[in-house]
C-alpha cells in the first residue's frame, strides 16, 4: 500500500470544518452543510475512495511516461527523465506502423458503424406488425449481450478452414482460405465483426428518437404532396439528428481506442501488419516486454488525442448544427 | 394509387432485407450448435452447415468431464456475484447522495464521477496500480477496479431524483435517519431500477475477460471467458494453449463449438426474459445524456 495515493481531490471540505458542537452554524457554510449532511456524506466515503484509488491516482500515475519506473518501485516513477520515452516512440518505425492502423481500422469501423444503425432503424420503422417488429428488435440486439471472447471465437469458427464462409467460397468454386491468417483480411474481418456485433443494439436510441417525431408533421408534409421519400428527407431524418450528432461525437471518441479486446483477441503475428493498433502494441511493450514507462507514454499520447478529437468534434457541430455534448 | 404500390414494393424489399439481417444474426449460432453435436470427420470436410451430420454427444462429455471447465465456471459466478454486490452497494450510496440536490458541493462530487468518463488513467498505470496493491492473483483484481460504471451511476441518480421528496421528508419527521430513508423507503420503492442494474453489472462482469487476462495467471482462479480465450488462442497457433484437453483426438473446433456453447447458454437462456430492462436503462440513461 502506497501513501502517495492519497494525492487526488476526495472531497472539498476544508480541513478544519469539522462540525462545531456549540456555535450555531450559519445556513450556507460547509460548517452547516456538514451538521445538517453528515450521513449523507458519509454514503460517498467509499465511492470517493473508489474514484480515488482506482480511477485518479491512475491519471496521475501517468506521470511514469516521464519518470524512471522501476518494477516493484514507487508507482509514480523514481527519478524525472523528460521526454526520453515520448522521443523514443516517435522515432520508433513500428510506432507509426500501429499509428496507421489505428487510423484506419478507427475510420472504417466509424463509416460502416456509424451510419448503419439509422438505416437499420428506418427499416425497423416501417415494420407495421408490432410483434414481427419486436422479434426483429430482440435477435438484433442479442451480439451486444456475448461476452467479446465469443464472439471472437464466433468469428473464428465462421472463417475456420472448414467453417461456413470457407464452404460458401468452395461452393463459388473458390479456394478456401485461411482468413485468420491473412494481413489484407483482417480489416475486413474486423468491420464486419463490430457490424454484427453492435448495429442492432445501435438502433435503440433512434428507435426511441423515431417515436417522438410529432405525427403531424408527418400530415402536413403529405399535405404539401411529399412522397415517402421526402418525408424521410425532411422529417423523419432532421427528427433523430441531435441524436445522430452526440452518437458521432461518442464514436468520435473512442476512436483511438478502437476495438482494443477484439484486436487482441483476434491477432497473431502474422496479421500484425494490419492489426496491430496503437492500444495492443502499448500493451505489449508495457505488460509483455515490462517497458511501462515507454507503454505509458504512447497510452498518454493516445489519450490525448482521443481527448482533441472528441472536444474538436463537439466545437465543430456547435458551431455548424449547434448539437454539442457540453 | 401509384403512391401505395411504390410502398408495397418498399415493404416487399424491406422484409428481404430485415430477413437477411435476422439470418446474418442467427447463422453463426445456428451453425455453431450444429457444429457442437456433430461428428468430426462432417466438420474437418466442411460439410456442416445448419443440420448436425452423425449427431453425437461426444464432444459434450469430453468438455463436461474437464474439471478445469467447471473450476473456471464457477469462478466465473463467484466473481459476478461478488463483484455485482459491491458494485452495487457502492453505485446506490453514491447515486443517493448525488440525486440530494441541496447538498453542498454537489456538483462538485458529480463532476469525480464524470470526469473519469472523459478521460481515465489508461491500461498501463492501472496495470502499475494493480499491480503494487498486491491484489494480482486476487478476486479483488477483477472485483475492484470496475466497481462503479459511471453510465449506471447516472442511471441511477436520474431515477432517485424522479422519486417523489414528500415520502422522504415525512420518513424524516417520523424519526428514519439517512441510512433508515434510505434503506427503508427509497430501496423499495427502486426496484426496477435496482434489477435493471443488476442485470447490466452482472451481464458485464458475466462476459468480461480481460482483467482476468491481465491480473490472474493461475488456472484455477479463471473465469471461464479465459478458458474458452486460451483454446481458441491455441488454435490461431499464435499463443500457447491453456486447455487440459488438448491431447484428446477430438477436432479442436469441435470443442470449441461446445465451449462456446456450455459459455453463452446462460446469457441466450435469460436473455429474452431480461432485453427490455436493458432497453429501458440504456433509455434513461440517455435522456439524462
Amino acid at each position: 500500500m502506497s501513501t502517495t495515493l492519497d494525492n487526488p481531490p476526495r472531497d472539498t471540505r476544508p480541513a478544519g470544518a469539522q462540525p462545531g458542537r456549540h456555535k450555531r452554524a450559519r445556513p450556507g457554510t460547509w460548517r452547516h452543510a456538514l451538521r445538517r449532511d453528515w450521513q449523507l456524506y458519509s454514503l460517498a466515503i467509499l465511492p470517493l475512495l473508489f474514484f480515488a484509488i482506482f480511477r485518479y491516482a491512475p491519471m496521475l500515475g501517468n506521470v511514469i511516461a516521464f519518470r524512471k519506473f522501476e518494477p516493484g518501485g514507487n508507482i509514480f516513477g523514481e527519478r524525472w527523465v523528460g521526454l526520453r520515452y515520448v522521443k523514443m516512440f516517435l522515432d520508433d518505425p513500428t510506432f507509426w506502423n500501429v499509428f496507421t492502423n489505428t487510423l484506419i481500422l478507427g475510420g472504417l469501423t466509424l463509416l460502416f458503424c456509424f451510419p448503419l444503425p439509422i438505416v437499420l432503424a428506418l427499416l425497423l420503422n416501417e415494420v407495421r406488425n408490432r410483434r414481427m417488429k419486436r422479434f426483429l428488435q430482440s435477435v438484433s440486439y442479442l451480439p451486444h449481450f456475448l461476452s467479446m471472447v465469443i464472439v471472437a471465437a464466433i468469428v473464428m469458427q465462421m472463417l475456420a478452414i472448414d467453417g461456413p464462409i470457407n464452404q460458401l467460397v468452395k461452393a463459388l468454386g473458390g479456394q478456401p482460405t485461411v482468413f485468420m491468417q491473412k494481413p489484407e483480411w483482417f480489416r475486413a474481418i474486423f468491420v464486419s465483426s463490430e457490424v454484427w456485433q453492435t448495429v442492432g443494439w445501435g438502433t435503440i436510441l433512434y428507435l426511441a428518437a423515431l417515436t417522438t417525431i410529432d405525427q403531424q408533421l408527418y400530415e402536413a408534409a403529405r399535405m404539401d404532396g411529399a412522397g415517402r421519400w421526402r418525408q424521410i428527407w425532411h422529417v423523419t431524418l432532421p427528427g433523430i439528428r441531435p441524436t445522430a450528432i452526440t452518437l458521432l461525437i461518442l464514436n468520435i471518441g473512442t476512436f483511438m481506442a478502437v476495438g482494443f479486446e477484439k484486436v487482441l483477441l483476434l491477432y497473431n503475428p502474422l496479421t500484425y501488419p494490419t492489426a496491430d493498433v496503437i492500444s495492443t502494441y502499448l500493451y505489449r511493450m508495457g505488460v509483455e516486454s515490462s517497458n511501462l514507462s515507454y507503454a505509458a507514454a504512447i497510452g498518454l499520447f493516445e489519450a490525448l488525442i482521443g481527448v482533441v478529437l472528441i472536444s474538436s468534434a463537439n466545437v465543430i457541430s456547435r458551431r455548424t448544427v449547434g448539437t454539442s455534448l457540453w | 394509387m401509384d403512391r401505395s404500390r411504390g410502398y408495397r414494393v418498399f415493404q416487399v424489399i424491406n422484409a428481404v432485407i430485415l430477413t437477411g439481417v435476422v439470418f446474418v444474426t442467427l447463422y453463426p449460432f445456428v451453425n455453431i450448435i450444429a457444429r457442437s453435436f456433430s461428428e468430426e470427420r462432417y466438420i474437418v470436410n466442411g460439410e456442416v452447415s445448419v443440420l448436425p451430420r452423425g449427431f453425437n454427444l461426444t464432444t459434450y462429455k469430453i468438455v463436461v468431464s474437464d474439471s478445469m471447465f467447471w473450476t473456471n465456471y464457477a469462478n466465473t459466478v463467484l466473481y459476478t456475484v461478488v463483484a455485482t454486490a459491491i458494485a452495487m452497494l457502492l453505485t446506490t450510496c453514491y447515486a443517493y447522495v448525488l440525486s440530494k440536490k441541496h447538498l453542498k458541493g454537489r456538483t462538485f462530487l458529480i463532476w469525480v464521477a464524470v470526469f473519469t468518463m472523459i478521460f481515465s488513467g489508461g491500461l498501463i498505470p492501472n496495470y502499475v496500480l494493480v499491480n503494487s496493491l498486491g491484489l494480482t492473483n486476487s478476486i479483488w483484481a477483477i472485483v475492484l477496479p470496475n466497481a462503479i460504471s459511471v453510465f449506471n451511476l447516472l442511471v441511477m441518480k436520474a431515477f432517485f431524483e424522479g422519486l417523489p421528496q414528500e415520502l422522504e421528508e415525512a420518513a424524516a419527521i417520523d424519526g428514519l435517519n439517512t441510512y433508515g430513508i434510505l434503506w427503508r423507503v427509497v430501496l423499495p420503492l427502486s426496484k426496477a431500477v435496482i434489477a435493471t442494474m443488476v442485470l447490466f453489472y452482472a451481464v458485464s462482469f458475466w462476459n468480461s475477460w480481460f482483467t482476468a487476462f491481465l491480473y490472474l495467471n493461475e488456472q484455477d482462479l479463471f473465469p471461464v471467458t479465459i478458458y474458452l480465450r486460451n483454446l481458441i488462442a491455441g488454435a490461431t497457433g499464435a499463443e500457447s494453449a491453456g486447455a487440459a484437453i488438448a491431447d484428446v483426438s477430438q477436432a479442436a473446433s469441435n470443442i470449441q463449438s461446445v465451449t462456446i456453447m456450455l459459455t453463452v447458454l446462460p446469457i441466450l437462456a435469460v436473455y429474452p426474459f431480461v432485453q427490455r430492462y436493458f432497453v429501458s436503462g440504456v433509455m434513461l440513461g440517455a435522456v439524462k445524456g
